[in-house]
């Protein structure tokens, strides 16, 4: 029993055959087995965040399914993200915000931030922390993280009205 | 931290999932989002040799309405309850209560079927199921059958599916003009399983309380429905005075657990300050 299975999937934007244990969670698969070490692991569990990644557009955790699961999806990863320049932004505002400092938990941040500010909800603080509530981070104490995804937020919206005008 | 070696499979419909089960002769497991059992397998707490992949049948998917219900197929995800406008206008108990599951992201794969079957008594939407009244349908090898939410919840982790079952729908009556609904939890930090909650679906005319029901998520080991404070409210406005009395009546007939942060004392105490301003927003009709 257990044999590998052949999966294809799309990981940022390229189509990848595959064989795979079903008991390899996605996360063990990016990072071990096509060597995509954006996506962190920290508790396996669903709890710290880190291995976030998103999932036909929408952040899942990584640690919390099993690659087979996403065979027919498109998963993208914070390297994705950043080759696309889909969160310059929001990674300069980071940077200046000094919105990392261990960095563990960096690519989970921005995918969880990432998600929230294509909501296309209004966000304040409290919604800002509310997106952010499954994401630890043990470093920054958090302000600079909303900070910069508040700042974000903003400058988006000014250059939303801008082209507007 | 990793799981056991297990086969998996993707079956097409119910009955070829249902039959994979009753061949695996009970070492197989349901996986719909896989949010509660992926940790369980990472633990070690769970190992079937087969996961039957039931999250992309059709079969189990949407939301409708149908005959004065509104159907919630199984693996509708929270974030689908979360954002359906059928839901805000069929069920606004269930709108209300589902930012307070989980985090986004769990919400982004976490199904409605699933949270039932796992009867967390710490979850929302079972205690929601209960305080609506809903309708839970089951198939089986055997067929289809539909178990009230009153009749569903037994014990800790324990429900009505006996193994191999699969719940197909949840069925929610229909809101009215009159109904008003209310929800919230006292938690640690926002996403954080609560430490009491409660939802009211009620139907109120001319201000008078002409049919209530209030149920409690994490007071003991199912979710728990509260009589004796229902039948307190039937009839009456829902004044100053109802609404302490309500909480008198909570006090004694609530018997909450205790646990190493919250002595049952505490919780019997904050939930009835819970009822008291759910009852308030439900007077105020916000
Ligand atoms: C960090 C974290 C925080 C969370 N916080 C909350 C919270 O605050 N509130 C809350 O309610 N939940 C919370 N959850 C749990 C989450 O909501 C789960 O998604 C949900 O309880 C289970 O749904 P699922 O689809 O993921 O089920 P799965 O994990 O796939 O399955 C759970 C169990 O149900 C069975 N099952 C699933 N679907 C069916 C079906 N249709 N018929 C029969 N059996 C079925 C499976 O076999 C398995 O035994 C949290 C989870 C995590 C990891
Ligand atoms: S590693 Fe996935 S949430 Fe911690
Ligand atoms: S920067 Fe170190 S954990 Fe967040």
């Amino acid at each position: 029993m257990s044999g590998k299975v052949t999966i294809s999937l799309a990981v940022n934007g390229e189509t990848i055959e595959a064989l795979v244990a079903p008991r390899t969670t996605l996360a063990d698969f990016l990072r071990q087995d096509i060597q995509l070490t954006g996506t962190h692991t920290g508790c396996e569990m669903g709890v710290c965040g880190a291995c976030l990644v998103l999932l036909d557009d929408r952040p899942v955790h990584a640690c919390l399914m099993f690659a087979v699961q996403a065979d027919g999806c498109a998963v993208e990863t914070v390297e994705g993200l950043t080759h696309r320049r889909a969160i310059d932004d929001l990674q300069k505002a980071f940077h200046e915000r000094n919105a990392l400092q261990c960095g563990f938990c960096t690519a989970g941040m921005l995918v969880s931030a990432y998600g929230v500010l294509a909501s296309g909800d209004e966000l304040d603080r409290d919604s800002i922390r509310d997106a952010l509530s499954g994401n630890y981070c043990r470093c920054t104490g958090y302000e600079s993280i909303v900070d910069a995804i508040e700042t974000t937020a903003r400058l988006r919206r000014q250059h939303m009205e801008k082209e507007e005008a | 931290m990793k799981a056991r070696a297990f086969d998996y499979m993707r079956p097409k419909c119910v009955q070829e999932a249902l039959e994979a089960f009753v061949r695996a002769d009970g070492d197989a497991s349901y996986i719909a989002g896989g949010q509660s059992l992926v940790p369980a397998l990472a633990l070690r707490l769970q190992a079937p040799g087969l996961l039957i992949d039931i999250a992309r049948l059709d079969e189990l998917r949407g939301l409708s309405v149908a005959g004065g219900h509104l159907r919630i197929g199984a693996t509708t995800r929270h974030c689908e309850i979360l954002g359906s406008d059928l839901v805000r206008e069929h069920a606004p108990l269930l709108a209300r209560a589902a930012p307070f599951v989980a985090h986004p992201a769990i919400r982004n794969k976490g199904t409605f079927g699933g949270s039932l079957a796992l009867a967390d008594p710490a979850s929302e939407f079972p205690a929601m199921a209960l305080a609506l009244d809903a309708i839970i349908e089951i198939a089986s090898v055997e067929g289809s059958r539909r178990v009230g939410a009153g009749d569903f919840f037994i014990d800790l982790y324990e429900t009505a599916l006996q193994p191999g079952e699969i719940i197909t729908a949840v069925y929610v009556p229909l809101a009215s003009a009159k109904t008003r609904t209310a929800f919230d939890e006292l938690a640690r930090r926002r996403g954080d399983y609560a430490i009491v909650g409660a939802g009211i679906d009620a139907e109120m005319q001319g201000g008078f309380v002409e049919r209530m029901r209030i149920a409690f998520l994490s007071v003991g080991s199912t979710p728990v429905r509260v009589g004796a404070v229902e039948a307190a409210l039937t009839g009456r406005q829902l004044t100053p005075q109802a609404i302490r009395q309500a909480q008198d009546v909570l006090g004694t007939e609530l018997d909450p657990v205790g646990d190493e942060h919250t002595p049952p004392e505490m919780r019997r105490h904050l939930a009835r300050v819970l009822l008291g301003r759910l009852l308030g927003r439900l007077e105020a009709n916000v």
